[in-house]
């Protein structure tokens, strides 16, 4: 007579327990999920913290006044960096005068005055979007065949910043256009709404909201270039330097002079080198410090 | 939160600082750095562009910097382009002085006589790779290439000495030589297995020759090649192969090396100069001088210094530029 409840129940505690087993089961996943995302958090934490300990404790007793004094040297008593430090800080200070306002010029063009819907225009965006994607080397054999060749420009320091600053830019034109985009119309229109050209209103607020934007982006894009070696090799930068690098004279950088004394037999070069390291990690941790002051002292809340 | 950012990268860089002041003095101390500027030439201006082998590059880059200490107004700089890379730039007239591991091919040449660029070519050095074994190793006094080839080739299954010649004891072979960024590496791979970079890769690769040497001398069965010069650092440590390219057991020696007789594992290097370089005073400074510092240069570089007939003929063709 209780047959089929008994069933029925039996039935009802199978199924209770399956969504029971089903919760465990979800529980454990989620926990395994977690600790994965934990896990990935902390990876790049990790590799960060391993690699700089390595650098500081290779480079640290190295890093003396003769690096900062002297030329490179086939004696790693005399071996120092300095015309790779200052052709890597001329480096940056044009890219800084020549790729910066036209990357922010560019990207004001494209999200305040262009009209979207022209083909021309979206063929502009198309190709700044491909110019991010394009390997560093081939920018290097196009800086060879344009800039060094081409123009007679030479394997000279400028030629060599130049063709960082192409490839630097559509990153820089890509994080400027999304800093522009982010700020709200009601600024522009409100702007407007108060007699403003347009050409006042993208001057006097736009672009200055824009800025802890634009400014994180360029950083970005220079730190890159700065740390770059594949193209200016191919553009013909040297590898032995010993006098103070100009415009228009020879040059190394920093990335090229630790990737030569890497490769060199005596066991000091490799403490150079790391030392050299420092010296690069420095430079950029300066120009990020730069990023976030300039960052904070712009930032406005809507 | 931005503040806190701020403040990491404050920390961060005053880290650093304290860091660049505190510590410092991890060079060791190098008598032969001495270098004086007593009779410099202040005279000579200009620049020298060096490009080309990465293997001749300690060699130039001394005898650059040594260069400009006699010649303080004078730029020389030194690239690593690849002895092909070299002479590509060398043919389009970017560069004055193009370094080579080998002479210029003939396509090279070509490409020179179309761009209407002549040139001088001077012998500058002589670079020999030395093989060396054991001194428990009784068996092996000679190889011949083919067993080299035996020994190195990239799909090679001998772990034995008796692998490679039957009359050897069964030894377990270990392997050590230079790291494949290396100009020695690559000469003799192209020399040994007639392919640049064709090598089997169980071997300990080292940049550090003096690894090499170590490890060679703590292993009976170890057999290890590098620079010559290196070996002769080090000869009581260690033995020495004599190479049989077909013609008979040759011993690598700085004779040898110069007259060539040690084959295949010997080579000239070369620096060919522009006419339109060798025109500048202080391109010609820097021939003389190069000649004249031959000797010590080379032996700084470790490599095998100029044959006498080979110096003979380096100096006369610095003698033909003076006019």
């Amino acid at each position: 007579m209780n047959g089929p409840t008994r069933t029925a129940s039996k039935h009802a505690a199978k199924a209770v327990e399956h969504s029971l087993a089903g919760r465990r089961h979800r529980s454990v996943t989620a926990t395994i999920f977690l600790g994965y995302l934990l896990f990935s958090t902390f990876f790049g934490l990790i590799a960060l913290t391993v690699l700089l300990f390595t650098i500081f404790r290779d480079g640290l007793p190295f890093l003396d006044s003769t690096l900062f004094a002297n030329g490179p040297s086939a004696h790693p008593a005399l071996a120092g960096a300095r015309p790779a430090i200052i052709a890597s800080i001329m480096i940056a200070i044009v890219l800084v005068a020549t790729t910066l306002p036209i990357a922010i010029a560019t990207a004001v063009y494209l999200e305040e005055f262009a009209q979207k819907e022209r083909f021309w225009i979206r063929l502009i965006e198309l190709n700044i979007q491909n110019l991010a994607a394009i390997p560093s080397i081939i920018f290097g054999i196009l800086g060879l065949a344009f800039l060094v060749r081409g123009l007679g420009l030479g394997p000279v320091l400028l030629a060599g910043a130049l063709i960082l600053g192409l490839q630097m830019l559509p990153t820089v034109i890509i994080a400027a256009r999304e800093a522009l985009r982010a700020v709200p119309d009601s600024v522009r229109q409100g702007g407007m709404a108060l007699g403003a050209t347009r050409l006042q209103v993208v001057w006097r607020e736009v672009l200055p909201a824009a800025i802890p934007g634009i400014a994180t982006g360029s950083i970005l894009g220079l730190s890159r270039a700065i740390g770059e070696t594949a193209p200016l090799l191919m553009v013909g930068a040297a590898t032995f330097v010993s006098f103070n690098p100009e415009l228009l004279t020879q040059y190394t950088v920093l990335p090229i002079m630790i990737y030569q004394w890497i490769k060199l037999p005596q066991a000091d070069f490799q403490g150079l080198a790391a030392a050299a390291i420092i010296i690069l990690l420095a430079i950029l941790i300066t120009m990020n410090g730069f990023a976030i002051w300039m960052r904070n002292r712009f930032e406005r809340k809507w | 939160m931005f503040k806190r950012k701020s403040l990491i990268t404050i920390i961060a860089v005053a880290g650093i600082g304290a860091a660049v002041t505190a510590c410092g003095g991890g060079r060791s101390s190098d008598t032969a750095a001495a270098t004086t500027a007593a009779n410099a030439d202040t005279s000579l201006s200009g620049s020298i562009v060096i490009d080309g082998s990465s293997t001749v590059a300690p060699l130039a880059t001394l005898a650059a910097e040594n260069f400009q200490v006699q010649a303080p107004n004078v730029s020389v700089t030194v690239g690593t382009s690849g002895t092909g890379g070299g002479f590509a730039k060398f043919c389009n007239e970017e560069t004055d002085v193009s370094s080579a591991s080998r002479a210029i091919k003939p396509e090279e040449q070509a490409e020179c006589d179309a761009k209407g660029v002549k040139f001088v070519e001077l012998i500058v050095g002589n670079d020999g790779i030395a093989l060396i074994t054991n001194k428990e190793n009784t068996w092996a006094t000679c190889i011949t290439t083919a067993e080299l080839a035996t020994m190195w080739a990239p799909d090679s299954e001998a772990t034995t000495w008796q692998d490679i010649n039957s009359a050897w004891p069964a030894e377990e072979l270990k392997l050590f030589g230079p790291g494949t960024d290396s100009g020695t590496f690559d000469f003799f791979t192209k020399s040994i297995n007639g392919e640049e970079g064709a090598s089997r890769t169980d071997f300990s690769p080292t940049e550090d020759d003096n690894v090499t040497i170590k490890g060679v001398e703590g292993e009976k069965g170890g057999l290890g090649y590098l620079g010559l010069s290196y070996y002769e650092q080090n000869p009581d440590k260690l033995s020495l192969l004599q190479v049989d390219s077909g013609s008979g057991c040759v011993a690598p020696s700085t004779t040898t090396v110069q007259d060539a007789t040690y084959t295949p594992l010997s080579r000239p290097l070369y620096m060919y100069f522009s006419e339109q370089a060798t025109q500048r005073p202080e391109v010609r400074a820097f021939i003389d001088y190069y000649v004249a510092n031959e000797a010590s240069l080379t032996k700084e570089a470790l490599f095998v210094p100029l044959a006498d007939q080979q110096l003979a003929t380096a100096k006369t063709t610095a003698a033909g530029l003076a006019g």
